[in-house]
């Protein structure tokens, strides 16, 4: 068999007149960003809370938050994905619901994939975040409160500013993860960069060319997001703290 | 709020979910599993080798794996694996390949390069002491390797490669872009001919939750029984 290759595809318009094939997948990765940042936002301010109440000593909370995270981890990201643009409106108030699927086209699905995306990244921020904390010297703490300071004044200023130092390696695959994962989003309609591949191909029946640009430009954006990270590791990083490579092995992705 | 709730739809659709559903999920999950490690392990072995380019390709096909979405990666097995496969056996026209082969191939090739990562890490915490050893015994590197460090690193990556296999049970629910009845592709089927949406998606929630919290657990209760107690 011989595939008939055709790299000039890419400079072809694409037939919803938007411009060439070329531009309408940087455009979907445009909408990959917007999905995976937004959601990144939200997984970082709720796994940050979630993360650190799992330390504390008040039992409830503990078991609150490990319930939380144990139901968005143990769900697959596609069913949350159904569960947020099918179920969630159903189950609302009428109004409610009413209001999330009149939403004007690229919202009624954005807004969903980002609470979805966000609130399964939040889960894992929040395990790494528990991880780091209990990874400090209890010293820390004690240390802490014996110059005065309140518990959330140590969390605050001492424990949380070295967690978050010593758990930039993990955030960095959690961020590459999110903005992976946000090409689940395709199945409740956002036109990001996969479902932007699997369009082109569609239209223009050019496969092998459509997927390599998209690989190609998933590769620039990891190569970019690592450099990136490990810049802000460099300027943030505490003498003798971030231990590069030693981490445990972890499942995932 | 469940007032509206049809339950019947469930009960009437069981059959069809797991013994078509289900069925295609735990068997492509194993599938995925043996051929992913058995893979994995070698990819592992490849990159920790001291041949010059192996670990060059090892390591190309890792990353490349890893910085690519699942979704993208069902894709391009979807129409690449006919095209290999006419290729291969000489044929004009690219070959059919059913949903399930290469639903399992997409996934063992997808989830070598998870596994790989985790056999390179169980690999490089055996003391190099033993390798050396067993040189001096005078075996050679596959006997070095097949009796001295995989059973170890296998053993002390256990837990962890158990826990890759239970992101992989959640994985296959994504081949419903190609549109197979694994469990939540039936379950989509019923919820789209039966207009009962609501329930048939917290239903199949419910069944991924209860099956990957208890297989969860299970790993928790391993980990425990492995520890080697003073050590970590």
């Amino acid at each position: 068999v011989t595939y008939s290759w055709n790299w000039e595809i890419l400079l072809a318009p694409e037939p919803g007149g938007s411009g060439a094939y070329l531009q309408y997948l940087v455009v979907g990765l445009g909408w990959t960003l917007a999905t995976a940042l937004a959601a990144w936002a939200i997984a970082l301010a709720i796994g940050a809370v979630v993360g650190t109440l799992r330390t504390t000593p008040y039992r409830w909370v503990v078991r609150l938050c490990t319930a939380y995270v144990e139901v968005f981890r143990n769900v697959p990201l596609l069913v949350q994905m159904f569960l947020w643009f099918f179920v969630l409106p159903e189950l609302l108030p009428q109004a409610w619901g009413d209001a999330l699927k009149s939403m004007a086209p690229p919202w009624a699905s954005y807004v969903p994939a980002v609470l979805c995306l966000g609130i399964y990244t939040s889960v894992r921020i929040a395990e790494q975040v528990r991880a780091g904390i209990q990874s400090l010297p209890r010293g820390q703490m004690f240390a802490g409160t014996a110059i005065g300071l309140s518990a959330s004044q140590v969390y605050r200023f001492v424990i949380l500013p070295m967690t978050f130092r010593i758990i930039l390696p993990p955030l960095t695959s959690e961020f590459m993860n999110c903005i992976k994962n946000s090409s689940v989003a395709l199945t409740i309609g956002v036109m990001e960069l996969t479902a932007r591949a699997r369009a082109m191909q569609e239209f223009s029946f050019q496969v092998f060319e459509a997927f390599a640009a998209a690989t190609v430009i998933y590769v620039l954006v990891n190569i970019v997001v690592v450099l990136g990270m490990r810049a802000l590791e460099r300027r943030v990083r505490v003498p003798g703290y971030i231990a590069a490579g030693a981490a445990a092995p972890q499942a995932g992705h | 709020m469940f007032a509206g709730f049809d339950f019947e739809v469930i009960q009437r659709s069981l059959p069809f979910l797991f013994r078509e559903g289900m069925v295609f999920t735990v068997t492509l999950t194993l599938m995925a599993m043996s051929g992913g490690i058995v893979f994995g392990t070698a990819l592992a072995m490849m990159r920790l080798s001291s041949l010059p380019v192996v670990p060059l390709v090892a390591g190309g096909y890792v990353n490349l794996m890893r910085s690519v979405p699942l979704v993208l990666v069902i894709f391009w097995f979807y129409f690449l694996v006919p095209w290999i496969g006419g290729w291969a056996i000489g044929a004009t026209e690219p070959i059919k390949v059913g949903a399930f082969w290469s639903a399992v191939i997409t996934f063992t090739m997808f989830e070598a390069a998870y596994y790989c990562e985790i056999m390179r890490a169980g690999i490089q915490s055996i003391p190099r002491g033993q390798v050396a050893a067993g040189y001096a015994l005078g075996l050679n590197y596959w006997q070095t390797m097949g009796h001295v460090v995989l059973p170890q690193a296998f053993r002390n990556m256990a837990p962890v490669l158990l826990t890759q296999t239970i992101i992989l049970f959640q994985d296959t629910s994504l081949v419903y872009v190609i549109s197979v009845t694994d469990f939540l592709g039936a379950a989509a089927k019923v919820a789209n001919r039966d207009g009962r949406l609501v329930e048939m998606y917290l239903f199949a929630a419910v069944v991924y939750f209860a099956v990957s919290f208890f297989l969860s657990h299970q790993v928790k209760r391993l980990q425990a029984k492995l520890a080697v107690p003073g050590k970590l």
